[in-house]
C-alpha cells in the first residue's frame, strides 16, 4: 500500500497520491483504491489521509466564516454583495436597520450604496442557496477607511501564521489593523498611508513565498529593513 | 501556400519542415500570463499561438442557463482576424462555434462539475497565429488555465493529432499536412486516468491506419503532458528557489 509522493512535493491535478488502505483528504479524490491530486498543492499524509495543501483554490462559502465585500446592486429588500466566491451574497435590509423594514419610510440605497464594501459574517449558506450575510455584530459593516487587498485565500491561514504569529507581527511592526476576509479580502487601516503600504507589502510577499519555510523571520527582517530605510530619508 | 509539392514525406521519412514521422513541434508553454483572468495559459506549438483566459466559478449569465445540480463549463474558441494568411472576418464562423462545443466537451470530463452547483466556468481561447492542430494545442494550454484558475480537476487534459500524408502514418500535421494529407485524428486524453475526451477524424484511413493513428497520437499526447506538468510548476518552483537562496 504504498504512497508515491514525498512530504510536501508539488503536485499538479490528476498525479496519483497513494494506493490502496488510504483516505482521500482535501483537494484529493478517489477512483477504485487509488488516490489522485485534484488541486496544483503541496502532498501530505497524515495517518491514513491524503491531503493536498492547494496553491490555487477559490473562496467556498461557510457559515460564520467573516467576509469582506462589494455591494454591486441595491434591491427591493436588501442588498446583493460580491464575495469573490462563486456565489453572490445576500444582505436583508431588516438585519442592517435592526427593525422592522419598510420600503415607504427607508431608502436603503442610503445606508448602502453599489460599490461600498462591508465587512459581514455569513449567516447562512447551503448548495441549494445563495449564501446570506448578516452584519449585526460588533466590528462588522460599511468599511469607511483603509486600503483593500486581494489575496489567494488559500493562503489566508499562512498570513495568520502559527496562533496568529504572522499577522501580530506585522500589526506590530506597522501599527495597522488587519481585517483578513476568509474570502481572500484584506482591509488595512493604518495611521498613514505609508504604514499601509508596508503592511501591504509584507502581506504580498507571504502570498508568493507561502509555501517556503522561515517566512516569519524574512518577514520581520523585511518590516525593520524597510523602516530604518524609511527613516534614513526623514532625517 | 504555394502549388502542391510533389511529396509531403520523402523516401528517408523526412517532412517538409524537416521533421521524423513521430516528431512533435517544438512546445512553449507558460501559466499565469494574464493579471485579470482568474487563471490563463499561453501555448506555441510549432507556429500555433493561442491564448487561453479562464474565469470562475462564477454566476452564470444569463441566469436560465445555470444547472440547480451542477456547474456549467462555456467555452469560446475564437481566431484574430490576424491568424491565419488571409484575413479572417472576426465573428464566430460555423467552424469556430463547432470547435468550441468539441473542445468544451473535452474539458468537461476533466472537471467535478457537481461540486459547485448553479456557477458557471468560462473559457476564453484566442487563436493569435494557426498552423494546424489548433483545438489539439487549445485544449492543452485550456486545462493548465483551468488548473491555474484552482479549479479541482480529475486529471489534465492533453491534445495531440496524428494523420496521414502520402501513405505515412505521423504525429502533429501542421497546416500545409492538414490540408494536402489524406487524414488527420485528433485525440485528446486524461493520461493519468487513461481516458479518452476527444476523437475526431478527417478523411479517410484503413482501421489498421486508424490504430496506427491514434496510438501514436496516445504517445505524443502523453511527451505533451510532462511538459504540462513541467509548466504549472515552473510557476511556483521558480519562487520556492529564489526565496531559498
Amino acid at each position: 500500500m504504498p504512497t508515491y509522493f514525498e512530504k510536501k512535493q508539488l503536485v499538479t491535478p490528476g498525479e496519483l497520491l497513494a494506493e490502496g488502505d488510504y483516505v482521500a483528504g482535501e483537494n484529493s479524490y478517489m477512483e477504485g483504491n487509488k488516490i489522485y491530486a485534484q488541486r496544483i498543492g503541496l502532498a501530505d499524509a497524515e495517518n491514513k489521509k491524503v491531503n493536498v495543501v492547494a496553491l490555487r483554490a477559490f473562496y467556498v462559502p461557510k457559515t460564520g466564516d467573516i467576509v469582506i465585500g462589494t455591494v454591486i446592486e441595491v434591491g427591493f429588500n436588501g442588498w446583493t454583495v460580491d464575495i469573490k466566491a462563486p456565489y453572490t451574497a445576500l444582505l436583508r435590509a431588516s438585519d442592517v436597520l435592526s427593525r422592522p423594514f419598510k420600503p415607504q419610510n427607508d431608502e436603503l440605497s442610503q445606508v448602502l450604496n453599489a460599490g461600498d464594501l462591508i465587512v459581514a459574517k455569513i449567516a447562512s449558506y447551503d448548495r441549494a442557496h445563495d449564501p446570506q450575510l448578516t452584519v449585526g455584530e460588533p466590528g462588522l459593516g460599511k468599511i469607511t477607511r483603509g486600503q483593500i487587498m486581494r489575496v489567494t485565500p488559500t493562503k489566508i491561514p499562512r498570513v495568520i501564521g502559527k496562533k496568529g504569529s504572522m499577522i501580530s507581527t506585522i500589526k506590530q511592526e506597522t501599527g495597522c489593523q488587519i481585517i483578513l476576509g476568509v474570502n481572500g479580502v484584506v482591509l488595512v487601516t493604518g495611521k498613514n498611508v505609508e504604514d499601509e503600504e508596508l503592511a501591504m507589502m509584507a502581506i504580498q510577499k507571504i502570498e508568493a513565498e507561502s509555501h517556503t519555510s522561515g517566512l516569519t523571520d524574512r518577514i520581520t527582517q523585511l518590516l525593520k529593513e524597510e523602516k530604518s530605510k524609511r527613516e534614513e530619508k526623514k532625517e | 501556400m504555394s502549388e502542391k509539392p510533389e511529396k509531403l514525406i520523402d523516401k528517408k521519412g523526412i517532412r517538409l519542415d524537416g521533421r521524423k514521422a513521430d516528431e512533435l513541434r517544438p512546445l512553449k508553454l507558460e501559466v499565469g500570463v494574464l493579471g485579470n483572468a482568474d487563471g490563463s495559459a499561453y501555448i506555441e506549438h510549432g507556429k500555433n499561438k493561442i491564448l487561453v483566459g479562464v474565469f470562475g466559478p462564477r454566476d452564470v449569465h444569463p441566469k436560465h442557463l445555470s444547472q440547480p445540480d451542477r456547474m456549467v463549463l462555456k467555452c469560446r474558441y475564437h481566431m484574430a482576424p490576424f491568424s491565419v494568411q488571409e484575413r479572417k472576418s472576426p465573428a464566430p464562423s460555423r467552424r469556430e462555434v463547432e470547435l468550441s462545443k468539441v473542445i468544451r466537451e473535452a474539458l468537461e470530463p476533466s472537471v467535478f462539475v457537481d461540486l459547485y452547483p448553479r456557477a458557471g466556468i468560462d473559457v476564453f481561447i484566442e487563436v493569435l497565429q494557426a498552423d494546424g492542430g489548433t483545438r489539439c494545442a487549445a485544449i492543452t494550454a485550456a486545462s493548465l488555465a483551468i488548473a491555474d484558475a484552482g479549479i479541482p480537476l480529475r486529471d489534465l487534459v492533453v491534445g495531440c493529432a496524428a494523420g496521414k500524408i502520402d501513405d505515412a502514418v505521423v504525429l502533429d500535421l501542421y497546416d500545409a499536412e492538414d490540408k494536402l494529407g489524406a487524414a488527420d485524428v485528433p485525440v485528446a486524453i486524461m493520461p493519468n486516468l487513461n481516458a479518452v475526451t476527444l476523437l475526431q477524424m478527417d478523411g479517410i484511413l484503413t482501421p489498421g491506419e486508424f490504430e496506427t493513428a491514434v496510438n501514436m497520437a496516445v504517445e505524443g499526447c502523453k511527451k505533451i503532458y510532462a511538459m504540462q506538468k513541467e509548466a504549472l510548476r515552473t510557476k511556483y518552483m521558480t519562487v520556492k528557489e529564489e526565496a531559498e537562496e
